[in-house]
């Protein structure tokens, strides 16, 4: 591991819903600059873990530190500004054009004085190109398809334009080639200089996009660093259950799990 | 932020309608006026014409349009908060518990404007916290605001309906004309004095509209673009409770302008969501028009609550309707 900044931390954070801890003392580097993926089994808690980096949940011990100090203590379009989410679900309102709603995403840097600059109209161009939405503009979100669609999510995160950016399960819900598509969109984000934090269901995606791989199981992390290093047959049986082998990616040399049949698996 | 043209168009539109129909209602009643007739006897500032045209009718005319903006706006509130199109301040409860307030104040301290009003003030602000406290769980969802104000509602109309018959008939009849909700006995004063809280409440709405829009993305996408999700939604009920009340107050339950507005503005504006100003315009344009039908068009002139309860009927039966061919 190279010796990095951490703007983004979690500080032996507990995580809970009401009485219901998820995560206990759970403390996670975001390295800067890197594009970290979590991965783990369902419930495990890597969503409750990325809603906490977020703001959408506090933690009941602990604290998440942006730039050295407590997120909880930032006013929340100044935490806004830096850091921005994809949500696993977004409603699009009725009627609303593609523009329009990539324009909500400029709501941080927005205020009652301040309303639409030209830098608004500028990140929103910037966010459409870079999502290759710019035709669809003018369309009804409610029209599109579904890799249409959370491309266009994504460039509303994208216009946020925060040097921090986290995804809930971005490609669910989108065939194999939009789910490509679109981590290809972040990975050139994060050579960009975007600090990317997504929550990814495919262990081989994680390990073909990550810098930094997190693998967490029953609320904590049970091994974390590049994919190469960590993502071995052992680690995956142990955090999924799941009997394997990895080999490397005939496309990028990164690992690829290939699971075994559960009936050779038992013999 | 990007207003799209249409809307502006739309909205202007309306308000020059709505202006043109109360020049046209200002001139209608036993002493006719025609337009000019109207505009010079404002202009003139003397003479019959004038005061039957300032002193008697104008506190009528201005009255519907403001109140009638009043409570599209609140409307607008409401069903965007709630996302559900027969969302209204009435849901919470609201109306009833001030019609319950001003039959418990006519049969109690005896009726008169003053107590009446208070009285509806203090029942409907009651109910609209009951049923926020009691959908409360960890934050408040438009959902189960709808369920929870359904069943207060309910509950209040019985009560209602008991209070009414357990009361001697003329104060029955008086609360009955009351929860008719007229604007038959506007006067200068309760104009004046409604226009400026009206006025915060309506610009307070204006400002709480641009968080409020970035809650119709889903809570989790609001607060990460940080809005505070709770502090705007109790905003906006406490605005759009507040907006109802002061009409209410003054002329009692007016129903269905708060529904229908926002619903008939968004058809005619055709932008992302209920714009705020066009729903006012509506609720202006509808609560004028259905005035001017109570006290010109029905023979011995009926409130114009009646009205708006016919007009909102039909509106939320063809509503209805469209609703269930969509599906």
């Amino acid at each position: 591991m190279t010796e990095s900044v951490h703007r983004l931390r979690a500080e032996s954070a507990t995580l809970a819903y009401d009485k219901r801890v998820i995560s206990r003392e759970l403390s996670l580097d975001i390295p800067d600059g890197s594009f970290t993926v979590i991965v783990g089994p369902n419930a495990c808690g890597k969503s409750t873990l990325l809603r906490a980096l977020s703001r959408l949940l506090t933690p009941s011990a602990g604290r998440i530190v942006l730039d050295g100090r407590d997120i909880a203590d930032y006013r929340s379009k100044e935490a806004a500004r830096l850091v921005g989410l994809l949500p696993q679900s977004s409603i699009a309102p009725d009627g609303i054009t593609v523009a329009d709603l990539v324009a909500r995403g400029r709501y941080p840097h927005q205020g009652l004085i301040r309303q639409w600059s030209t830098e608004d109209a500028a990140a929103v161009e910037s966010a459409l190109d870079a999502t290759e939405t710019a035709d669809l503009r003018s369309r009804q979100v409610s029209e599109l398809s579904g890799g249409q669609r959370q491309r266009v999510w994504a460039a509303m995160a994208l216009a946020q334009e925060t040097p921090i950016l986290l995804l809930d399960e971005p490609t669910t819900f989108l065939d194999i080639a939009h789910q490509v598509d679109l981590l290809d969109l972040f990975a050139d984000l994060n050579r960009a200089g975007t600090t990317i934090v997504a929550v990814l269901h495919d262990l081989n995606h994680a390990a073909r996009y990550a810098s930094h791989l997190v693998a967490m199981k029953d609320g904590r992390i049970v091994a974390q660093g590049e994919p190469a290093e960590i993502v071995t047959a052992e680690l995956v049986e142990e955090v999924f259950g799941l009997a394997c082998v990895v080999i490397d990616d005939p496309v990028t040399g990164t690992p690829l799990v290939v699971p075994r049949r559960r009936d050779v698996t038992s013999r | 932020m990007l207003v799209p043209r249409r809307g502006v168009i739309v909205t202007a539109s309306l308000i020059v309608a709505v202006l043109l129909l109360g020049i046209i209602a200002l001139g209608l009643g036993d002493y006719p006026l025609s337009i000019p007739d109207v505009i010079s006897s404002i202009v003139s500032n003397q003479g019959f014409a004038t005061t039957v045209v300032v002193e008697w009718r104008a506190p009528r005319v201005v009255a519907a349009i403001v109140f009638g903006a009043a409570l599209g706006t609140s409307g607008a509130l409401f069903q965007t908060l709630t996302r559900n199109p027969l969302g209204s301040p009435d849901i919470i409860g609201f109306s009833t518990g001030a019609y319950t307030g001003a039959i418990v104040s006519l049969t109690v301290l005896g009726g008169g404007f003053v107590s009446q009003s208070i009285g509806a003030l203090a029942g409907g602000l009651l109910t609209a916290l009951a049923v926020y406290l009691l959908a409360w769980r960890g934050g408040v969802q438009g959902f189960r605001l709808i369920v929870v104000g359904i069943a207060v509602t309910a509950m209040l109309a019985a009560v209602n309906s008991f209070l009414l018959l357990k009361a001697k008939t003329e104060v029955a009849m008086a609360a009955y004309l009351w929860g008719a909700g007229s604007l038959s006995l506007v006067d200068w004063p309760q104009v004046l004095a409604s226009v400026v809280p009206l006025a915060v409440l309506g610009a307070a709405a204006l400002l709480i509209v641009r968080p409020l829009r970035q809650i119709e993305f889903g809570d989790d996408s609001a607060r990460a673009h940080g809005v505070a999700v709770e502090r705007t939604r109790l905003a906006v009920v406490v605005i759009g409770v507040g907006l109802i009340a002061v009409v209410t107050a003054i002329c009692g339950p007016i129903a269905f302008i708060a529904l229908s507005a926002p619903q008939i503005a968004a058809r005619l504006s055709r932008g992302a969501g209920l714009p705020i100003g066009a729903s006012a315009a509506v609720g202006a344009l509808l609560l004028l028009a259905s005035d001017m039908i109570a006290q010109h068009l029905i023979p011995g002139a009926v409130p114009v609550g009646i009205v708006t309860v016919v007009v909102g009927g039909v509106y939320l039966i063809a509503l209805l309707i469209r609703e269930a061919r969509r599906l």
